[in-house]
């Protein structure tokens, strides 16, 4: 295992799955020569050349199309939006092509792509750079849609995003980059649709994913300490497929359930898992599923605002608390 | 810039009399199959949208010629005629229509979006210029393969109005792409006039800024298009670079088949109709074939009788063949991965 950041994981698994396959190239705007806003492709280009660490106008339908048209022919596409805020000017290539290509053409046309760079916010960039929208992606037939909160699972993910045959909306969170976390040194891949429970627990299971995982499993600690609460923190590591059988199973065990994400609560991720939790194992609630969310806000600037905006461990906590009383 | 389609007096050297009767028997299978798709329309067996291709049929006939079976193509929902010039089985493209499995895309796709992987064919596309940026992609992977594929990216006038063909247009002359950008300007988008839309209304001016070569061309003459799209295909695939080439046509028949006579009334003369009407490109290649000796009258009445056939056996073919099983709702939303059946 060695310590890394977020970033240099993502890093490692843009580099191993280069160096493993020929096919794989990388563009989007600033990702070559400024060495990614973000430093995910750092020294990329110097390793790789021009042709494969593609630096781009400011073009986002242009960058989503290119990667679905190389796609279709064979080749590899992981395409950066510099964040997710940004992919909305590309939505109609990533929803009415990269999604439909395969289906519409009767499963004749494959479409491996990765669309990733960071999503949400935090950083007082406020209204218009703040989204992750990551409901709408997991709302469309044919992407399957990834969230990873560690560094293991953000490589592990990303290696499994590059090989996948369909498009991967693979969504980083712009306050993980420098997060640490161990990470295997061997060869290793995550697959899709499997939830990790990042905490044991028999009082309540809190779900999560990307950033708010962290923010779950210090809530858990706190409530462990102080309350005697004992939570189940999921992380669900993939939106698009969903692990409903650990979602289920721990409700089975804990009987009540908190859902968390940063993302608006209005038609929200947690809104789906709250309806098939009730769908699937009603009699098995011994509480409303409750949400703890992005409020319904455009995100504001100053950071009293912003921060009233996201959830934070005190609202889960209150929240774990109340699905309790 | 009305087009004139002066009959051409030679034969483009490339071009032997045997070829160009092939051509000529394309347009007319694009024609005679067309043809078949409103009546059957009416009748019921097709839904959705229907745009036939009947006026234009020069354009893709005329660049198509010229493909290489390693190339590719790619392009709107008017694509019937690019299907068929291809050389895709037309019995399949009409089952596709009728939404039958045994149409190229199963019958999940329809009229809109005709597909043939094994001729790189790589489909049409309902969402005006959306395709475009997807042909950038295609010559960009050609480039990283370092073949002389080139890829052919087929779109109508009004698809010069959208974002992201522009963003598009600049990447591929950024990148070097050996892409043929084919705007085929039949003068309207649905009943738009491009002067109304267009700003500059000469679209292969308005290119010229992408620093990539353009040209305007004739569309109507097939013996023009083909000798055109020769160059410029030989052109892209061994400079290589992109090009953007405007080709004068025109549509006989409404916008789809929403769009009747009484509908085109709103935007379009009859004697507008009429004057392009003069200038068939099936007309003209047969008073070509005939005048230079190539055919004789009765070859060419045979030609259309075969053509016609295989339009009408399309038609049964098609008549025939049964819908898609009801497992196919769920198949193809992912190469790996069921979804579940909602009820
Ligand atoms: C983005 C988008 N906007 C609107 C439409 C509806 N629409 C379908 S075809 C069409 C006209 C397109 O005209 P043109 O590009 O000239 O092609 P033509 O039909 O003449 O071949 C319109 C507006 C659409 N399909 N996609
Ligand atoms: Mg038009």
């Amino acid at each position: 295992m060695a310590l890394i950041t977020y970033r240099e994981a993502l890093r490692q698994a843009l580099t191993e799955e280069m160096e493993r396959d020929p096919n794989v190239f990388l563009l989007g705007e600033e990702i070559g020569r400024y060495q990614g806003t973000f430093r995910v492709t750092e020294g990329l280009l110097q390793r790789f050349g021009g042709m494969r660490v593609v630096d781009t106008p400011i073009s986002e339908s242009g960058i989503a199309g290119m990667a679905i048209g190389a796609a279709m022919i064979g080749l590899r596409p992981v395409a950066e939006f510099m964040t997710f805020s940004f992919a909305l000017i590309a939505m109609d290539q990533i929803v009415n092509h990269a999604a439909k290509i395969l289906y519409m053409f009767g499963g004749q046309i494959r479409v491996p792509l990765v669309f990733r760079g960071p999503a949400g916010g935090g950083a007082q960039l406020s209204a218009q750079h703040s989204h992750s929208l990551e409901s709408w992606y997991a709302h469309i037939p044919g992407l399957k849609v990834v969230t990873p909160a560690t560094p293991a699972d953000a490589k592990g993910m990303l290696k499994t995003a590059i090989r996948d045959d369909n498009p991967v909306i693979f969504m980083e969170h712009a306050k993980l980059y420098s997060t640490r976390g161990e990470v295997p040194e061997d060869e290793y891949t995550i697959p899709f649709g499997s939830a990790d429970v990042k905490r044991q627990g028999e009082d309540v299971t809190i779900i999560a994913y990307s950033q708010p995982v962290l923010m779950a499993l210090r809530a858990a600690e706190k409530l462990a300490e102080t309350e005697g609460i004992e939570c189940e923190v999921i992380d669900l590591r993939s939106l698009q497929p969903l692990d409903m059988d650990t979602i289920l199973g721990s409700v089975r065990k804990t009987h009540r359930v908190v859902v968390v994400h940063e993302d608006h609560r209005n038609v929200g991720f947690g809104a789906e898992i709250a309806a098939r939790i009730q769908e699937f194992a009603f009699d098995d609630l011994d509480a409303p599923v409750l949400r703890v969310a992005g409020a319904d806000v455009p995100i504001p600037y100053a950071r009293n605002l912003e921060r009233a905006a996201f959830p934070s461990e005190e609202d889960i906590i209150r929240a774990v608390k109340r699905v309790l009383a | 810039m009305r087009a004139e389609a002066p009959v051409k007096k030679a034969l483009p050297k490339s071009l032997t009399p045997q070829r160009l009767v092939e051509l000529y028997r394309k347009m007319l299978l694009i024609r005679r199959f067309e043809e078949q798709c409103a009546p059957a329309y009416r009748q019921g067996k097709m839904g959705g949208y229907m745009h036939v291709y009947i006026g234009q049929e020069a354009v893709a006939t005329g660049f198509i010629a010229h493909m290489r079976d390693d190339d590719y193509m790619i392009c709107s929902y008017r694509d019937h005629g690019h299907a068929l010039a291809r050389g895709t089985d037309p019995r399949r493209v009409m089952a596709e229509l009728f939404g039958r499995y045994t149409g190229v895309a199963k019958g999940k796709g329809g009229s809109m979006h005709l597909v043939d992987v094994q001729r790189g064919f790589l489909g049409g596309y309902g969402i005006v210029g959306g395709m475009v940026p997807l042909a950038v992609g295609v010559g960009y992977g050609i480039r990283y393969r370092g073949t002389d594929q080139v890829c052919l990216c087929f779109f109508g006038d009004g698809a010069m109005n959208i974002g992201p063909v522009h963003e598009a247009l600049n990447m591929a002359a950024v990148y070097k792409v050996p892409v043929v950008f084919i705007c085929e300007n039949n003068r309207y988008a649905m009943a738009t006039p491009i002067e109304f839309a267009s700003a500059v209304p000469n679209l292969a001016e308005r290119a010229r800024q992408y620093g990539m070569p353009t040209k305007q061309i004739e569309g109507m003459d097939l013996l023009e298009v083909y000798q055109e799209a020769e160059e410029i295909i030989h052109h892209v695939r061994h400079t290589p670079e992109p090009f953007f080439v405007e080709v004068l046509t025109y549509r006989f028949e409404g916008h789809g088949i929403a769009d009747n006579p009484t509908n085109q009334a709103l935007y379009r003369t009859k004697e507008e109709v009429e004057y392009w009407r003069q200038r068939d490109p099936i007309v003209n290649t047969a008073r070509f074939l005939i005048e230079n000796g190539i055919a004789s009258e009765s070859e060419l009445l045979e030609w259309d009788s075969i053509a016609k056939q295989q339009a009408l056996d399309a038609v049964a073919f098609a008549d025939a063949s049964p819908e898609p099983p009801l497992e196919e709702l769920y198949r193809d939303v992912y190469t790996d991965m069921e979804v579940q059946e909602w009820r």
